[in-house]
């Protein structure tokens, strides 16, 4: 868009806004909630922009990951009015569409030619839609994610650790391709000596209380084989949750958990997980991408010293989805402005500045771009994750399913309660309880 | 106060009323006991009503159907005791409920135990005891969230001060066990840091129960020529035992509904072994959002903890009457 | 309750000084968490995680100042060109690389603890005293009933009464308002004030009432010129113990506020730095929280041992 043009569509937003300012006090502030996270400081940055195009007093109300979701799923169903615009995450879509929480977005994207199209699909059908692959938008595809891996490149370039691990295993030390292969680096590394300090072989999510465990272990799962339904949409279960893959998968990941976490990682999610990697006492840490351009400046452990990989495959190549759509909630004193944010988000330089703030774009001019996989160290493996991302149930339900998985896996994993397939088993329980509830299944 | 009062005595009070104007006095004056009575308590009730009667009884309403909160244009149906039926058959359910029966009762163990020595010493009534009976009571004046979070870091294996002075006493490397993260170790962590937190509070009301025990009675025994060791278990104990039950009652009732600090402390983990019932109560109202299901379990709970705690009031007047 | 002693024979000085060093032993092992909190207040991020944990460190004031504000990362170029830095705050952050880009919620939040703490104390000992002195000195009909039904009120798990509070107060307009708060925590409290306040009430002799009202007091009159002066110990010992609940309460301030009204106690627990809880700022946050009720507790410390038995201990 030319500077000309990018300087009309300002005034004339901004003239709209005037024009709203009369109706409400409130037209020319905004509140954008978000979690608290690297990639809302680089939104902060970025809004700076619309703030000085349209006058637009914005405020930012950023809650930390394990309360984000009790506590915005809470403001919504409070009737509260604390958010205008809401990146809310990609499980929420189904319940904030069917109560009316979000407004929907297809005339609005009609009528300023704003295409879906020009996201990538995979997004737009995570953060977007509601019911899934339908054209019914709720949100536009604001942050692409993905859990992602990165270990200490320095370290395993050191040469007298290729010799050992070479002679152990009888191939290089690398990035693990595989999940057989991520033991094996993990337990090569765990309790090893470096630079003087007893290091760890990696750092992986097992959170109890809101959603981290089921995160990093479907991380496992889902490359084994792990589906929720035999037939999408069937509510199928039995034979896909707990398949010989799931449960392999689940039994991977535990003795990943067993064999090569630093102690104490018992209740860890992302902010845990960084902590173990900057402060040098693991090899390996798996992790959103969203923390990604933060971590390769690092002042101790970024630059040259780390590298980042793709989720190790094993039966089949997948990772576990993250990021979110922004959407406008239904309950906003000021529409305008919160449709006129989202526009201006929507077009292609502003979504490329996003992407060099730090900013995970998913707009197809950024990701088409060239020069997209060289322009950071992680680029190229953003694009792989991005293209076999698997997500979690988006059901209304959403979060009852979520707290039975979390409960099972805790139970499993960590607190060593029973077998992997009982895990499982029992989880089809809560589930099919649970969908018999909604009308799902018949009872 | 007492002087102000004789002064009143003397006759001021004439004075006073002359200074209301007379209408008002007379309207005051006219108020019957019963109306002032009424005008006294009825907002207090009202205010109980409000804000507890009607929520408790809108709960029980709630829990025969399948409301849920987060979903406001869903139809509301009535599921008889659907909801009861599934709390009460749950195996979790039960889970919840021994964790808490496990906290509750060592909690009033140790802080008994200790609060009651701690109580009897400063009885003794050594110098600089009344300052050093402030600091003591410092812990029970915090937040429990605040707490809870804390010692979340104090507890960790490696950056932890806990970890770290056991260490210092026993050898034992800090990072080689976790208090939070280890499924036996872990109902233990909690029962720390409420017993640190509330222990203050048993010593008062025991110390209260020490010091209603007239000396006469020990003068007595002293005349019998009886013991002190015997002093101790036929005086002492008897005569502060309604107080120690006033305490174990507070805090039995207290800690059965006990939420905050663990939340913040362990969340509920490992897996579920510190998940309370309050804890599992709040992840049905507030994160599943099955309201009717929540509510019956609230239902239950309250149910609960007002039977024992009748029951135990029942004992506790009996203690009283002897 | 100062001056008596049991024993005709009082304690020896040796098992007094025993008791002393044991209790002394006691209370400086539960100060230790305490002192870990404001020392770590006044740490450096770096140094509040490093292990074994230090307990000699240069003193910063980095927590306090993160504390109170929220800052960027920023280029050496970026900060270079900034000029001189206003304040030791700002210079304490530019050693991070970082900048200044405006105030925390922490002030807000505290403020907000201020406001309902108080306001529902002041409340709830107003309706209590009045409620307190009904059922003393009138026959109320049902009365024992009524002051169980009140006290029971206090049994119930403060989540399962969240749950329909929080719809009623989706109704209302009132979640997330400070005089939805304020009403909850003087319902809450008022039960307590009630059984506290009639315990204090009780000890006041009727015949300064009736001694009153011959000379021409009204009863209104001698509630409040007779009465009330004679309870303000009562009222004091009252007023703490619902201070503490309503400043320190977490339970119904996290489910019913998310912005606007929230209070201390959610709130502090959600302060993070850069990846993982910034603890510096986190124990400054809980040191400041402190000190309000930490000095009325010392004020009124005599109260506390009456209080907290329900009024049960009769001087």
């Amino acid at each position: 868009m030319s500077r000309a043009l990018k300087l009309t569509l300002g005034m004339t937003t901004a003239l709209s806004l005037t024009a709203a300012a009369s109706v409400s006090a409130k037209a020319d502030e905004l509140t954008l909630c978000w979690a608290a996270w690297d990639p809302a400081n680089a939104l902060v940055e970025l809004s700076k922009d619309f703030e000085a195009q349209t006058g637009t007093e914005m405020s930012f109300e950023f809650v930390p990951w394990p309360n984000f979701a009790d506590r915005i799923l809470n403001e919504l169903n409070a009737g509260g009015k604390l958010c205008d615009l809401l990146i809310g995450d990609s499980q929420w879509i189904g319940g904030s569409a069917e109560n009316g929480y979000y407004v929907k977005l297809n005339d609005f994207f009609e009528a300023e030619n704003i295409s879906m199209d020009d996201f990538a699909a995979a997004a737009v059908n995570a953060y977007s839609t509601w019911p899934k692959g339908t054209p019914n938008y709720w949100a536009l595809p604001a942050m692409g994610d993905a859990n992602g891996w990165f270990y200490r490149k320095d370290w395993f370039s050191r040469p007298e650790l290729q010799a050992e691990f070479k002679e152990k295993y009888g191939r290089d030390l690398a990035p693990p391709q595989t999940w057989d292969e991520m033991k094996e680096v993990g337990e090569f590394f765990q309790g090893r000596e470096i630079d003087g300090k007893t290091v760890y072989g990696a750092a992986i999510f097992t959170e109890r209380a809101s959603e981290g465990i089921t995160m990093g272990a479907t991380s496992a799962m889902y490359p084994y084989g792990f589906k929720y339904e035999n037939t999408p949409g069937s509510y199928d279960m039995e034979g896909a949750v707990n398949s010989p893959e799931a449960v392999a998968g689940l039994e991977a990941y535990k003795e990943l958990y067993k064999c090569c976490t630093p102690p104490g990682y018992t209740d860890s999610y992302m902010t845990e997980g960084l902590d173990a990697f900057k402060s040098g006492q693991v090899a390996m840490a798996m992790n959103w991408f969203a923390f990604f351009p933060g971590l390769a400046k690092d002042e101790n452990v970024g630059g040259d010293k780390i590298g980042f990989f793709v989720n190790p495959k094993q039966n089949i190549a997948a990772s576990t989805l993250g990021g979110q759509g922004i959407s406008v909630v239904a309950n906003t004193d000021n529409m305008d402005g919160a449709l006129a944010y989202i526009k201006w988000f929507s077009q292609p330089d502003v979504q490329k500045k996003w992407w060099d703030l730090g900013g995970y774009s998913v707009h197809n001019d950024v990701l088409n771009d060239p020069s997209f996989k060289d322009s950071q160290p992680f680029a190229a493996d953003f694009l792989v994750a991005m293209n076999q991302v698997q997500d979690f149930w988006q059901e209304p339900s959403y979060a009852i399913l979520l707290q039975d998985m979390q409960k099972r896996l805790h139970d499993y994993v960590v607190a060593d309660k029973g077998t992997a397939k009982e895990a499982l088993d029992q989880l089809i329980e809560d589930w099919t309880e649970t969908f018999e509830d909604d009308g799902k299944i018949n009872n | 106060m007492n002087e102000r009062f004789s002064t009143t005595l003397e006759g001021t009070a004439d004075a006073a009323a002359r200074s209301t104007p007379p209408a008002v006095a007379r309207r005051l004056r006219g108020l019957s006991d019963r109306a002032i009575a009424w005008i006294f308590i009825s907002p207090t009730i009202i205010l109980l009503l409000a804000i507890n009667i009607f929520p408790l009884c809108w709960a029980i309403y709630l829990s025969f159907t399948n409301y849920r909160a987060n979903r406001p244009n869903a139809e509301v149906k009535g599921v008889g005791l659907r909801n009861f039926e599934r709390v009460l058959t749950d195996g979790d359910t039960w889970l919840a409920m021994q964790a808490t029966a496990h906290f509750v009762f060592w909690t009033i163990v140790l802080q008994t135990l200790i609060g009651f020595t701690l109580a009897y010493l400063i009885d003794r009534k050594f110098r600089g005891h009344a300052f050093w009976t402030t600091v003591i009571l410092i812990p029970m004046m915090l937040s429990p969230a605040v707490v809870g979070n804390f010692w979340r870091f104090l507890y960790q294996p490696q950056i932890g001060l806990f970890n770290y002075i056991v260490s210092f006493f026993t050898g034992v490397e800090p990072s080689s066990f976790q208090m939070l993260g280890d499924v036996t170790l872990a109902p233990w962590a909690i029962i720390i840091v409420d017993t640190w937190m509330w222990t203050p509070y048993v010593m008062l009301i025991c110390l209260a129960g020490l010091r209603s025990i007239p000396d006469y009675i020990y003068e007595a025994a002293e005349v019998d020529r009886a013991s002190p060791w015997r002093q101790f278990w036929s005086i002492t104990i008897p005569m502060a035992l309604p107080f120690i039950m006033l305490a174990v009652l507070f805090r039995g009732i207290e800690n059965f509904k006990m939420f905050d600090m663990v939340v913040l402390l362990t969340g509920g983990g490992p897996g579920s072994t510190t998940e309370l019932a309050s804890i599992t109560l709040k992840r049905e109202a507030f994160e599943s959002w099955r309201t009717g299901r929540a509510s019956a379990f609230a239902i239950i709970l309250f149910v609960a903890v007002f039977g024992l705690a009748n029951i135990y009031v029942k004992a506790l007047n009996r203690v009283k009457q002897r | 309750m100062s001056t008596t002693a049991h024993s005709v024979v009082a304690p020896g000085r040796l098992s007094k000084s025993i008791a002393g060093a044991v209790v002394i032993i006691y209370a400086l092992v539960t100060m230790i968490p305490l002192a870990w909190i404001l020392l770590t207040s006044l740490k450096s991020p770096p140094d509040s995680i490093s292990y074994p944990p230090k307990v000699i460190f240069e003193p910063t004031a980095e927590g306090y100042c993160n504390l109170f504000t929220t800052r960027s990362r920023q280029t050496d170029e970026y900060i270079e060109s900034l000029g001189p830095p206003r304040g030791i705050c700002d210079e304490i952050t530019r050693k991070r690389n970082m900048v200044i880009v405006g105030e925390s919620n922490y002030w807000p939040r505290f403020m907000n603890s201020l406001i309902i703490g108080f306001g529902s104390t002041v409340l709830a000992v107003f309706l209590g005293t009045l409620a307190a002195y009904g059922f003393s000195r009138f026959r109320v009909p049902l009365a024992d009933d009524l002051l169980f039904f009140i006290l029971s009120t206090r049994m119930m798990p403060p989540i399962a009464v969240a749950i329909p509070i929080y719809l009623m107060y989706r109704e209302l307009g009132l979640s997330d308002t400070a005089m939805g708060m304020i009403l909850l925590y003087t319902a809450v409290n008022v039960s307590l004030a009630v059984w506290l306040l009639k315990g204090f009430i009780d000890e006041i002799p009727r015949e300064y009432e009736e001694a009153a009202m011959i000379d021409g007091y009204s009863r209104m009159q001698a509630f409040f010129k007779v009465v009330l002066p004679q309870a303000t110990t009562g009222i004091a010992a009252t007023a703490i113990f619902c201070l503490i609940f309503a400043w320190n309460e977490y339970a119904f301030a996290v489910l019913l506020t998310s912005g606007e009204a929230q209070t201390a106690p959610p709130f502090i627990p959600t302060i993070i730095g850069e990846g993982g809880q910034d603890w510096p700022a986190v124990a400054a946050g809980t040191t400041i929280f402190l000190v309000p009720i930490l000095v009325f507790t010392i004020l009124l410390r005599k109260q506390l041992l009456r209080g907290i038995t329900f009024g049960a201990v009769r001087k």
